[in-house]
Parts: structure tokens; C-alpha cells; sequence
């Protein structure tokens, strides 16, 4: 791991800039957190942008739309997922021969049991009530991995809504699967050949759809990303996720975790579960980004390590660009984590020292990816990988700072049946030419 | 506003329409198909009756833009244009024109935030530039732009959209300088059959919320459409129709007789809009 520099044991928040903002972490409002965020949109968008702002405040204060979600989230989605420690996982933080007790515990928050296999349906539902509420009868969507996708094209079969999702078609082959599953559900999917053919093209696409169609349609975006109101009403539908787990958390090890670890495409899962300890000084919040082939590689999606703030898709955050201000394209064997900016939030978690975020290469993330199938019977999403690697980073180091008794909180983001050519491909279970029929 | 610039857009507008017209506003990207031939494009369109050259940035991610100025940005990029070649097309506008025809730069944000917004306005400003277009900027969030522009004198076109209220109709009129630009229809760039009904409209509102000049885009292509826009706008903007006809795989000296002869049939449109002749 030459690219991964030795980093000090990071004690839980000390004296940061955290300290010096006065509200709530957990309850920052946009347009900005910090210099980032904003809306870096054409005209013709911000009408939509103020009529859904409106509609995402009313419903704040509306119990009925809290009812209603909340219905959905029980009935629908399966919630509360459930919290699984993982100690035969766990233990290979001593080494992969290590027998014994495992220096740490971890705990995955299973969001890969949710209806549709991955967070996104908790973002997806709230904004598909919003939909109903605006009276427009058409959605469009980005997706990289396709989870985002199969979201909406559920919650728009649900509640009969026309559905289009545009899909890099670099990503149409990488997970050929939720293609069919989107069609299958009644959606329409436009692969995107023009620029880098991944989720950033996507979501050009989708821009140019709505701002010609705006009038009926709304934009499901799928992250934290893009112009205000999205980073902040992402985060409050995804919030959830941090909520339940804490009480979890709490109930199961009768404290706070320790460490709380998620990783980071556009940075909806890892805000719903850090939002809940943002402002508990004692937990460590870490972050994980694709870091590709490696940072010196090029080829990567680290924004942190590799990027510098800019303005993509929206908003200022951190992005990979070159020195002309063109957008660098991000690579990664995870769709869901290939994408060159970030959400607003993580840069500001980021400037202000509150979160951590380091990078976890395609090589460590598969490693850990085997090892979570193997151990515990849980096949992740590739994306999910990234946090179970940088977990088992972080056990290390506190193992080796002689911390004893760390509890670790994972987000297990997404399940990995989407990913299972991929992974075939990696580890070399299939035939050449059944891999590529697969593709 | 506190600061009172004289825009040398403005003035040109003005002239034109003392002269019993509206100008022709053509964009071409820099350096498609690379730096020099795009020089050549634009003085060949200034020669066959632009009035105002608007020079396009190429971007990786250009979200308002339609297939075929993307494609040609992507070309523009793929041979390597930078962001500081707009000053060398600049430059070469001014020394073609004698100083007659005012080029603002179109730019979407991060290009030019990452060269520095105050060093590219100095920069753009002394190569003769008169100001940028800026299509993912709102008045809102441009107070680092607002600051380098005053600062050097340069015009500040912001777009207006038919979803624009009247508030924002009003903020976006206080806060540009040269034009206002009203995109005709709900979308892209690109050509269409017509431009849209709500274009005449938009003009109306925009100029009742306080916009002295404001000029059309979006869809414009034909000697006809530049006609009827010409008749209540200050301005007709024509992009994709100009980019259109430079990416072919003809010789380039066919090339350029081809943006020669769309941009005069957008001229004579413009020309005769406001004729006994236009209106018919
Ligand atoms: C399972 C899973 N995890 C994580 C991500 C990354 O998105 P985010 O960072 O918004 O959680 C994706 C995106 O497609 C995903 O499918």
C-alpha cells in the first residue's frame, strides 16, 4: 500500500474546527456547510430548485408526511435494518492467521437488507412522496452502480410514476444486472455515450432532461451531491440510518462506538450514519474513497487525496481537476464510488477536521470483500468493501496504539449481487468467455 | 449599482439600434479544430455580419449545452484548448475588427475559477475581451465574478429562462451588464424548428424587471428565425447553427464558405427584421 502514508492513531475529536461552529453539526442547513455547496445551475433550474425547497420544508413540519414515510420505511423497505457484529470479520484485524480474541468489535449496519439491496431506497422514498406532493408525474435519475436506479425505478412503479434513468454506458456493462432490474420495473434506461461514459455523464444527461422537462418532471438525484436543497434533503431521508444505528449501538455494547466508518462515492450513506455522531465529540468519523489502482496511479476517485475544491454538477466541493478546471476522470472496479466530486458536506466535515477520509484501493477492497464472504456469509456491494477495508485499516492502528476494547461501526451500504461478475473477474472464477458473456 | 461601467456591448446594442436593428450575436468554441483554424472561424463570421462574438470555453461537463456544441467541445479538448487560448481569440477579434466588435467569453464556472476569477477578468480585460457569458452562474453566487468584473470593466451576462419569476427576473436584470440573455425555450442548445412562443414574452418581462437590453438564444438557425427574433429583441444569439456547419469532414475552405454563408443568412434575417419586408 505505498500510496497509503502511516497516519497516527486518530484520537476522537480534540481541539478542531468543529469546535468553533455553533449549531448543531447535525443540523447545518444549506445552501452552504462552510464555502461549500451553493447553486452553480442554470437559471432555468432554480424555479424547480425554490419549488422543491418549499415542498421539502413543508414536509419537514407535516407529520402526515413523516407517517406516511415512516410507513413505507417499516412496510416497504424493511426498516430498521438490523445491526450484525461480525467478530469472525473482526478478528482479522490481528492478521489474516491471527486465532483468538479479536482485538476490536465490529458492527455492520445493514443496509444491504433493505428492499431493493442497498441504502438509496431511504432517500429514494422521501423524495418519490415529494414528487406526489408537487403534482409532477415524471422522474429522472443518475446512476453509476445501478442501486440508485433500481431505487427509483421501484418507488416509481410503487407510486405510478414515469421513470428514466440515465446510466453511463461504461456502467451498463459493469452492472449489466440492474440494467434488467430497472427494465423489469417498468423504467427506461438511456445509456449515455458521450464524455467518460460513467456517473458523472449521467448526470449531465439527466440536468439536460430536466432543464428541457422540468415542468413535470423532477430530478431524483441520489446523493448528497449537487445543487442546494439536494446535499441537505438527501441527508435528512438518509439520516435515519445514523439514528437507528445508534440506539442499536447503544442497546448491544451499552455506549457510544468508537469508530464510525462508511464509504464515500457522492457520500449519502456515510452522512445518514455520521450524521447521527457528528456531534459526539467521542466518535471518530472516517470516511473511504476509491482509491482505484492508487493515488500515484492516477486512477482513482480520492477527491480528498487527489482533488482540490471546485464547482461540479452544482456545487463547490472537492474535485479531481487538471489545471485548465476540466473535470479529471475518476476511476474505480466500484461504479457506485466512481464519480469526481463529493458532497458538499464531506468537504466541509473534511476542512473542518470533523471527518476522516482516506482512500482504500480496488485491491483492498476486494481483499476485504472475500473476507466479509467469507467469514460471516455476507456478500457486500463493492462500494461497501471500501468501508469493511478501511475498518480493518483503522482496527489495525488502534490494535497497534494498544487501544483495547474499540467498537467499530460499518455501514454495510449495499448487498453485492450486482457485483458478482465483477468479483467472479476479479478473483478468476470464470472462464474468460463466460466472464465477457457476462459483461 | 454603485459603480456606473459604460459597457461597450451596451454601446454597440445602442448603435445598432439607432441604425433600425438589433444585432447578430455568434459563438464559436476556441480551439475547434484547434486553436488557429478557430481564430480563422470566428474573423470568417465577424467578416460575414456578426456583431458580437461570443467565444465559447470547451468544458468537460456542459450542462447546457446540446450534441452538437458538445461534441465539438469535446474535440476542442481532446486537441488540447485551454482556457487562457479564449484571450488569443480575443485578442485576434480586436486586431480584426479594429475594435468594433465586442467578444465576450461564454464560460461555465470552474474553468474560471480555477485560473483565478480576478486573474482571468484582468487578463480578459486586457487582451480587449468586453465580458463573459456565464450559464451556470447566478447572481447569486457570483459575488467573486461581480467584484472582478466591476473592478475591470467588463459586462456580466447572466441568463433568464421563461421559468424565471419575476423576482428573479428582476435580481438578474439589476445584476448584468451588457445584455440580459433570455433563453428562448425551456432546454439546451441546439437547433429547433421554431423558436419558442415564450421567447417574445420573455423579453416583455424581462425588460419591464429593469433590463435595458436583452438578447434571445436557444434554437435560432435560419434567416427566418433570426427575422422574427430580431423584430423585439436587442440581440439574436446563434450558436449551434455556426458550430453545425464546422463539423464536417469537408475540406476546411468549404468549411469556413459554410459559416460564411449561414452566418450572412443570419445577418440578412436580423437586417430586414425590423423592415416592412422582416415583418411579412
Ligand atoms: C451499495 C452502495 N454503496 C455506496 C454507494 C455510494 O453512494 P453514496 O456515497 O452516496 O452512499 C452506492 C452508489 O451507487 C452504492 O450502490
Amino acid at each position: 500500500m505505498p500510496e497509503q502514508p502511516e497516519q497516527p492513531v486518530r484520537d476522537a475529536l480534540t481541539e478542531t474546527l468543529a469546535h468553533q461552529v455553533t449549531e448543531k453539526l447535525a443540523d447545518v442547513q444549506g445552501p452552504y456547510f462552510g464555502q461549500f455547496g451553493g447553486r452553480y445551475v442554470p437559471e432555468a433550474l432554480i424555479a424547480a430548485l425554490d419549488e422543491l425547497e418549499t415542498e421539502f420544508r413543508k414536509a419537514q413540519g407535516d407529520p402526515g408526511f413523516a407517517a406516511e414515510l415512516s410507513q413505507l420505511h417499516r412496510d416497504y423497505t424493511g426498516r430498521p435494518s438490523p445491526l450484525t457484529e461480525v467478530p469472525r470479520f473482526a478478528a482479522h484485524v490481528a492478521g489474516p492467521d491471527a486465532d483468538g480474541e479479536a482485538p476490536v468489535r465490529v458492527f455492520l449496519k445493514r443496509e444491504d437488507l433493505n428492499h431493493t439491496g442497498s441504502h438509496k431506497i431511504n432517500n429514494v422514498l422521501g423524495q418519490a412522496l415529494l414528487v406526489k406532493r408537487m403534482g409532477k408525474s415524471r422522474v429522472i435519475a443518475e446512476t453509476g452502480a445501478g442501486q440508485h436506479g433500481v431505487a427509483t425505478a421501484t418507488a416509481a412503479a410503487l407510486l405510478g410514476l414515469e421513470c428514466v434513468v440515465y446510466m453511463g454506458e461504461e456502467d451498463t456493462r459493469r452492472q449489466a444486472l440492474n440494467v434488467a432490474r430497472m427494465e423489469l420495473l417498468g423504467a427506461t434506461v438511456v445509456p449515455v455515450t458521450i464524455g467518460t461514459r460513467t456517473l458523472k455523464d449521467a448526470i449531465n444527461e439527466a440536468l439536460r432532461d430536466w432543464v428541457t422537462n422540468v415542468d413535470h418532471t423532477h430530478y431524483l438525484l441520489g446523493t448528497v451531491t449537487g445543487p442546494h436543497p439536494f446535499p441537505e434533503m438527501v441527508r435528512e431521508f438518509h439520516r435515519i440510518i445514523g439514528e437507528e444505528a445508534r440506539e442499536q449501538v447503544l442497546e448491544r455494547v451499552g455506549r457510544l462506538p468508537d469508530v464510525v466508518a462508511a464509504c464515500v462515492g457522492g457520500g449519502s450513506n456515510a452522512l445518514g450514519l455520521f450524521n447521527a455522531f457528528l456531534d459526539d465529540d467521542g466518535v471518530a468519523l472516517y470516511g473511504f474513497e476509491a482509491g482505484g489502482e492508487g493515488i500515484e496511479s492516477g486512477r482513482h476517485a480520492a477527491r480528498f487525496s487527489g482533488g482540490a475544491p471546485g464547482v461540479l454538477h452544482g456545487a463547490r466541493s472537492y474535485l479531481l481537476q487538471d489545471d485548465d478546471g476540466q473535470t479529471r476522470p475518476s476511476h474505480s472496479i466500484s461504479a457506485g464510488l466512481d464519480y469526481p466530486s463529493v458532497g458538499p458536506a464531506h468537504s466541509w466535515l473534511h476542512d473542518i477536521g470533523r471527518a476522516t477520509y482516506e482512500p482504500v484501493t480496488d485491491a483492498e477492497a476486494m481483499e476485504a470483500f472475500q473476507l466479509l464472504c467469507r467469514t460471516e456469509g455476507i456478500i457486500p456491494a463493492i462500494e461497501s468493501a471500501h468501508a469493511l477495508a478501511g475498518a480493518l485499516r483503522v482496527g489495525r492502528r488502534l490494535a497497534e496504539a494498544g487501544r483495547s476494547d474499540q467498537v467499530l461501526l460499518v455501514n454495510l451500504s449495499g448487498r453485492g449481487d450486482k457485483d458478482v461478475a465483477t468479483a467472479a473477474r476479479w478473483f478468476g472464477l470464470l472462464e474468460d468467455d463466460a466472464a465477457e458473456g457476462d459483461q | 449599482m454603485s459603480i456606473v461601467t459604460t459597457s461597450r456591448t451596451a454601446t454597440r446594442l445602442d448603435e445598432l439600434a439607432d441604425a433600425g436593428r438589433g444585432a447578430l450575436v455568434g459563438y464559436l468554441p476556441v480551439g475547434f479544430p484547434d486553436v488557429a483554424r478557430s481564430v480563422e472561424a470566428v474573423t470568417t463570421m465577424v467578416d460575414a455580419g456578426v456583431d458580437v462574438v461570443e467565444i465559447g470555453v470547451p468544458y468537460t461537463d456542459p450542462v447546457m449545452d446540446g450534441p452538437v456544441i458538445q461534441r465539438a467541445a469535446e474535440a476542442a479538448l481532446a486537441g488540447g484548448a485551454r482556457l487562457r487560448d479564449v484571450l488569443t481569440v480575443v485578442e485576434a477579434v480586436a486586431e480584426h475588427s479594429g475594435g468594433s466588435v465586442p467578444t465576450l467569453v461564454m464560460s461555465y464556472y470552474n474553468p474560471v475559477l480555477r485560473y483565478g476569477v480576478e486573474a482571468f477578468a484582468r487578463d480578459l480585460a486586457a487582451a480587449g475581451g468586453a465580458g463573459m457569458i456565464t450559464p451556470d452562474l447566478i447572481p447569486d453566487e457570483a459575488a467573486e465574478w461581480v467584484e472582478a468584473a466591476d473592478a475591470h470593466e467588463l459586462d456580466k451576462v447572466y441568463l433568464v429562462a421563461p421559468s424565471s419569476t419575476p423576482e428573479r427576473l428582476r435580481l438578474t436584470a439589476g445584476a448584468s451588464r451588457g445584455f440580459v440573455y433570455a433563453a428562448s425555450t425551456m432546454g439546451v442548445t441546439g437547433t429547433r424548428e421554431s423558436v419558442g412562443q415564450r421567447a417574445e414574452e420573455l423579453v416583455a418581462a424581462t425588460r419591464a424587471a429593469g433590463a435595458r437590453h436583452v438578447c434571445v438564444g436557444l434554437g435560432v438557425s435560419t434567416g427566418d428565425q433570426s427575422a422574427e427574433v430580431g423584430r423585439y429583441a436587442d440581440g439574436v444569439i446563434v450558436g449551434s447553427a455556426l458550430v453545425r456547419t464546422l463539423l464536417t469532414d469537408e475540406p476546411w475552405a468549404d468549411r469556413l464558405d459554410a459559416l460564411g454563408k449561414v452566418t450572412g443568412e443570419l445577418a440578412a434575417g436580423v437586417a430586414r427584421a425590423r423592415t416592412t419586408e422582416g415583418a411579412s
